[in-house]
């Protein structure tokens, strides 16, 4: 028995002569919050493209739910409404209203009805505090908000699993605590994570397990108390020594 | 056929009572011109969505579709260039008498097809443009949701792509409106066609075409005014750029990678 949902196998991948995965392994349980940490170029956003398929690897294999995501026979589309994907650039459909960038995916790929998808658009909608906002255009929102609205919309997939991509570097600081809170309720609930996320605070807080990537492979992992306070390996403790002050 | 007694010498005068007397066969040219530019300017959009919209699309390496949309890239600039290289007037002659045969079309029917398949040609640009315009990061979220790539283009990247290229395709219609008076060369009885009837009864031609060349300003003039009105609704209603100050940043953060 075990309650893996995602397991990454011995993936690369490259761009062109460029290796940015080198053989990287782990594994992911069911409500857990996994926090990825390393420096800009190291190869975080290219594994979490990976896990959806927005980029393919060149070799090795990732299960999730012990299925083959690189499976041909797999539906792809069913697959991605399955695991959600928070990008640093928030990627609201211009458009779109709020509520329309929260009902689209519903009604064209869970083919729910108009009302399904409405009461499950305005229900996310509120628990991220937006729910004033629904009819609003979605480019005139701030930075924070459209975050919030992101992350609303990927829930309205119900997903198993939600991947973030450094979701508050995009930013102005004073809105970075409310999407941080957002997404602390979402991993109490037990919600399964993956956090691209200079956060340090909110990885110790909120991780079961931290992951430090360096230059395409997985440099150390272990829980944020171990990561934190007696990293083994020299890079980590370099790399938390830039990036607390 | 009407005849016209011109009393006054004055050459504002003479325009005057062409107009007046005229005005009846102007306004068929008019509405053939108008016929003409609207249907032409239409179904142009819709052959550039079509054609622009396939090129736009993206195939992975190594499979036959590669090969396929190889094929089809190649035929679809073709089509382009051929039709941006060459003249409209010799289209329409060259087209015209070539399908007589085969289809026995009316002048103006021949007419709106050749304006149709030529502004086709340069929609498709204007909307393989336009689709370029939409950030990849709107397809990447339609992707990460499920949807598939056509549902992507359909309800995503075509929207704000003819928003984008909205005043590329105004400027088009204006041009078909201008554009329709070659079209007198299949004897398409559209406004240049009219005038030059008028001015060979009268033998007035310097009158006449300043009329016609009035008719044609009044029409562009009304038609940009409109363009321009649906513009600004476009733009005010959901998807004007944001000009938040997260906006600089989110461009920062972006560049950054
Ligand atoms: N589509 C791409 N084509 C080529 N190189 C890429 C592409 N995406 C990322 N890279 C390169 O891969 C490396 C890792 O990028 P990335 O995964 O974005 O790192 P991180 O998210 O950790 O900052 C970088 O050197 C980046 O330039
Ligand atoms: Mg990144």
């Amino acid at each position: 028995m075990n309650d893996n949902v995602i397991k990454i196998q011995n993936c690369r991948k490259s761009f062109g002569n460029l290796e940015v995965l080198k053989d990287i392994n782990f594994t992911v349980n069911k409500g857990d919050v996994v926090c990825l940490i390393g420096s800009s170029g190291s190869g975080k956003s290219t594994l979490l493209r990976c896990i959806n398929r927005l980029e393919k690897i060149d070799s090795g294999n990732i299960l999730v739910d012990d299925i083959d995501i690189y499976d041909q026979s797999i539906d792809l589309n069913k697959y991605r409404a399955k695991v959600g994907m928070v990008f640093q650039s928030f990627n609201l459909f211009n458009n779109l209203n709020v509520i329309g960038n929260c009902m689209i995916a519903q009604h064209k790929v869970l083919k729910r009805n108009k009302q399904e998808a409405q009461k499950t658009a305005m229900f996310f909608l509120k628990k991220v505090g937006m729910e004033q906002f629904a009819k609003a255009a979605s480019t005139q929102l701030s930075g924070g908000q459209k975050q919030r609205v992101a992350i609303a919309r990927a829930l309205c997939m119900n997903p198993e699993i939600l991947l973030f991509d450094e979701p508050t570097s995009a930013l102005d600081p004073e809105m970075v605590q409310d999407v941080l809170d957002v997404m602390k309720t979402l991993a109490k609930e037990g919600l399964t994570m993956i956090v691209v996320t200079h956060e340090m605070s909110f990885a110790k807080e909120v991780a079961n397990k931290v992951v430090f990537m360096d230059k395409g492979i997985i440099a150390e992992e272990g829980s944020p108390q171990v990561i934190f306070t007696k990293p083994n390996n020299p890079r980590t403790q370099e790399f938390l020594k830039r990036i607390i002050r | 056929m009407k005849y016209l007694t011109i009393t006054g010498n004055q050459f504002i005068d003479a325009c005057l009572s062409i107009l007046i007397t005229f005005w009846p066969s102007l306004l068929l040219g008019v509405k053939t011109v108008l016929l003409v530019a609207i249907s032409g300017t239409i179904i142009g959009l819709v052959i550039g969505l079509i054609i622009g919209g396939l090129r736009a699309i993206k195939v992975e390496k190594g499979s036959i579709i590669y090969f396929i949309k190889w094929v089809y890239d190649i035929l679809a600039k073709c089509y382009v260039e051929i039709f941006r290289g060459t003249p409209m007037m010799v289209q329409a002659v060259f087209i015209y008498y070539w399908l007589k045969p085969a289809f026995g079309w009316s002048p103006i029917i021949a007419g709106i097809f050749v304006i149709s398949i030529n502004t086709g040609a340069y929609m498709a640009e204007i909307i393989r443009a336009g689709i370029q315009s939409v950030e990849i990061g709107q397809t990447e979220a339609a992707r990460s949701l499920g949807m598939s790539a056509q549902q992507t283009m359909m309800s995503i990247i075509i929207p704000q792509a003819i928003k984008n290229a909205f005043p590329a395709i105004g400027n088009e219609f204006i041009v078909n409106i201008k554009d329709s008076s070659v079209l007198n060369v299949i004897s398409v009885t559209e406004l240049f066609f009219q005038a030059k009837s008028i001015a060979g009864s009268l033998y007035r031609y310097e009158e006449t075409f300043l009329v016609t060349a009035f008719v044609y300003l009044f029409l562009t003039i009304i038609t940009s005014f409109i363009l321009n009105l649906i513009e600004k609704r476009i733009n005010k209603t959901k998807t004007s750029f944001p000009t938040s100050s997260t906006t600089t940043n989110m461009v920062k953060a972006q560049g950054e990678h």
